[in-house]
């Protein structure tokens, strides 16, 4: 079917990211009212694009200027839906969350809300795009974006993170460009669905395995797995409190985790059955990833450091999940990235929360702010239940499948790891609970007040989603996660539907 | 063969200079060198000897159809937009290498380790 609303997605975020500063230069308000009318706007018709899709029945496409295969070619269907709302719903989130928030930044409010939507432009752009090239440059946008947002405050921790992030990131983008020129230096094609007929037309020799090997190097910089995490627990410990929040709970998932799936599952047809080895190399990294993170964070006296080191453990949950390679398995990745999604956001929302009110993030210096800040504090317990995966939040469910797919598949040990770290999880978020928000009797709170209005809007609304998603886990599963499995499971499917469509 | 192997060893110099080079600056055209590597292989791919360059000049070409003796410009084009991109992420990296250097007086990277990470 085609989808005339499709250009919107990457339109919308590019028109804003425009109009911010040519209109803040009149009152510097309407940088707040352009952002967030943008990102609500995204996120309305996300949302329409899902309904769309899932009351018909089939994907939706859009080729630009009618070229077809040689031109830009845009695709909407159930693993889209998906990442595009996480996108949407956190962006949104985090845009209404940033108009009190920048309050302790003296100046740069526009620059802050034009790279903030470049950010989702890009992002937005990455998920829609059915064009090899075209994710390469969607993923640049997004991540050039992304490391000015991390030297945002021009502190020198910012700036050091940054520079060492973008080194970082800017190597995995000229690699991932490399893999792209050797596919098409054999493929002649760009367009998704095309490579995909024309790689199950040579069959899996070791040029095919170079390709994967190089593309997955890329994606593994991008997403912050082991060994590439050095970046990440910087980047993200430096950069403002909505910035980590998109990057650790949108960003590493969505230029990595999912650029990765659609490419592997989609374009390379890989399956447990047929191709083992790539789906225990994700398992092996997954599982060093989801070890080490977990680890480093428990050691953290830094509450973001903390967090940001918990992101690399979950994203070694992804990989694992995807590794494991059966429908429980990949429904429990896709679940995954939902629930840490809302669940990241809502604690470095309330980092930042806490941050702002009580002037420091140091957990040795933070005393009984559940008497002050009640919102917040409950925000937090509630995310880090569903990061811990205690029933009935979202992470218990995703855990709960990941561990189904790991007994079906006959892996007792990754069954019995992830279920371990689950309770390591549990442990660190908990270690941060007892120091920062619940008082000893003879210890007066910290001085703070309740965070802004608007800042504890869009921590409950993250909240609330955390809650839904884990309370409403049938229809989630139903209607968003097993629809989006399914894409990746049938890999091949994708090519007849685009290119029959 | 020979450009290719070229491309390779370009890659792998500016890897080398990233990797192990403290000055900032040098970190930078290490970047440089890779993007360059990759930019040049890009352009290798399409190119075919004794081709002419993928422009249509008479009438009787575009009767005959697609001449087959043009090299690909796709990479041409794909190659121009990484450049646009390069030049961008290279315009951001130096200038966080300045802010660097007005905050910590240096550009030696092992001086520059406020994060513990």
């Amino acid at each position: 079917m085609e989808g005339r609303i499709l250009p919107l997605f990457v339109a919308i975020p590019l028109a804003g990211a425009f109009l911010v500063p040519l209109l803040s230069k009149l009152w510097s308000r309407f940088s707040d009212l352009i952002a967030s009318i943008a990102s609500a706007l995204l996120l309305g018709i996300s949302i329409y694009s899902w309904l769309i899709i899932s009351a018909a029945g089939v994907p939706l496409h859009y080729w630009v200027g009618g070229w077809r295969l040689i031109g830009i070619a845009m695709w909407f269907d159930a693993l889209t839906a998906l990442v595009v709302f996480i996108i949407n719903i956190v962006g949104f989130c985090a845009t209404i969350y940033s108009i009190r928030y920048l309050d302790r930044y003296t100046s740069g409010r526009w620059k802050f809300f034009t790279l903030l939507l470049l950010l989702i432009a890009g992002l937005n752009g990455l998920a829609i795009s059915g064009d090899l090239f075209n994710m390469f440059v969607f993923i640049e946008i997004s991540a050039i974006a992304s490391y000015a947002l991390v030297a945002f405050g021009t502190e020198e921790e910012e700036v050091e993170a940054a520079f060492k992030y973008m080194v970082l990131g800017e190597v995995g983008g000229a690699i991932l460009l490399f893999g792209i020129a050797l596919l098409y230096a054999r493929a002649s094609t760009l367009n998704l669905a095309h490579l995909s007929q024309v790689l199950a037309g040579m069959g899996r020799t070791p040029f095919y395995w170079f390709v994967i090997a190089t593309l997955l190097v890329g994606f593994a910089i991008k997403m912050g797995m082991e060994p590439f995490h050095a970046w990440l627990a910087d980047a993200h410990f430096s950069a403002p409190a909505p910035i980590s929040a998109m990057l650790s709970g949108v960003f590493i998932k969505i230029t990595g985790v999912y650029g990765m799936c659609r490419l592997m599952f989609n374009v390379f047809g890989v399956s447990r059955l047929e191709t083992p080895a790539f789906f225990n190399l994700l398992i092996a990294f997954g599982a060093v990833s989801m070890v080490l993170g977990g680890l480093l964070a428990y050691t953290q006296s830094d509450y973001k450091r903390l967090l940001a080191y918990s992101s690399i453990s979950q994203i070694g949950y992804l990989l694992v999940a995807l590794g494991i390679g059966n429908f429980w398995g990949i429904a429990g990745a896709l679940f995954h990235i939902i629930a840490h999604a809302l669940a990241k956001g809502t604690l470095f929302l309330a980092a930042g929360s806490v941050e702002r009110q009580a002037g420091t993030r140091n957990l040795e210096q933070l005393r009984g702010l559940e008497r002050v800040m009640p919102a917040t504090t409950w925000s937090h317990i509630i995310a880090s239940f569903s990061m811990a995966g205690l029933p009935p939040f979202a992470g218990f469910f995703s855990k709960l499948f990941i561990i189904i797919g790991a007994l079906t598949a006959r892996m007792y040990w990754l069954a019995f790891l992830a279920a371990l770290f689950s309770a390591v999880t549990l442990g660190y978020l908990t270690k941060v609970v007892n120091l920062s928000f619940f008082a000893r009797k003879d210890e007066p709170p910290t001085t703070a007040r309740e965070a802004p209005a608007l800042m504890v809007l869009a921590t409950l609304l993250l909240v609330v989603l955390v809650l839904a998603a884990g309370l409403g886990f049938k229809g989630v599963l139903d209607h968003l996660v097993g629809p989006a499995a399914k894409v990746l499971l049938n890999g091949l499917e994708y090519a007849r539907l685009v290119l029959g469509g | 063969m020979i450009p290719y192997v070229a491309c390779v060893l370009l890659f792998l110099i500016g890897l080398y200079v990233v990797i192990s080079k403290r000055n900032l600056i040098k970190i930078v055209i290490g970047f440089s060198l890779i993007e360059y590597a990759v930019n040049l292989f890009f352009a290798l791919v399409g190119f075919k000897k004794g081709a002419l360059a993928p422009i249509i000049t008479t009438l009787e070409q575009v009767r005959m159809g697609v001449n087959r003796n043009f090299v690909d410009p796709v990479p041409q084009a794909l190659v121009l937009t990484a450049i646009v991109i390069g030049l961008s992420t290279t315009a951001l990296m130096l200038s966080l290498a300045m802010r660097l250097y007005e905050k910590y007086k240096t550009f030696d990277i092992s001086e520059i380790r406020r994060l513990k990470g």
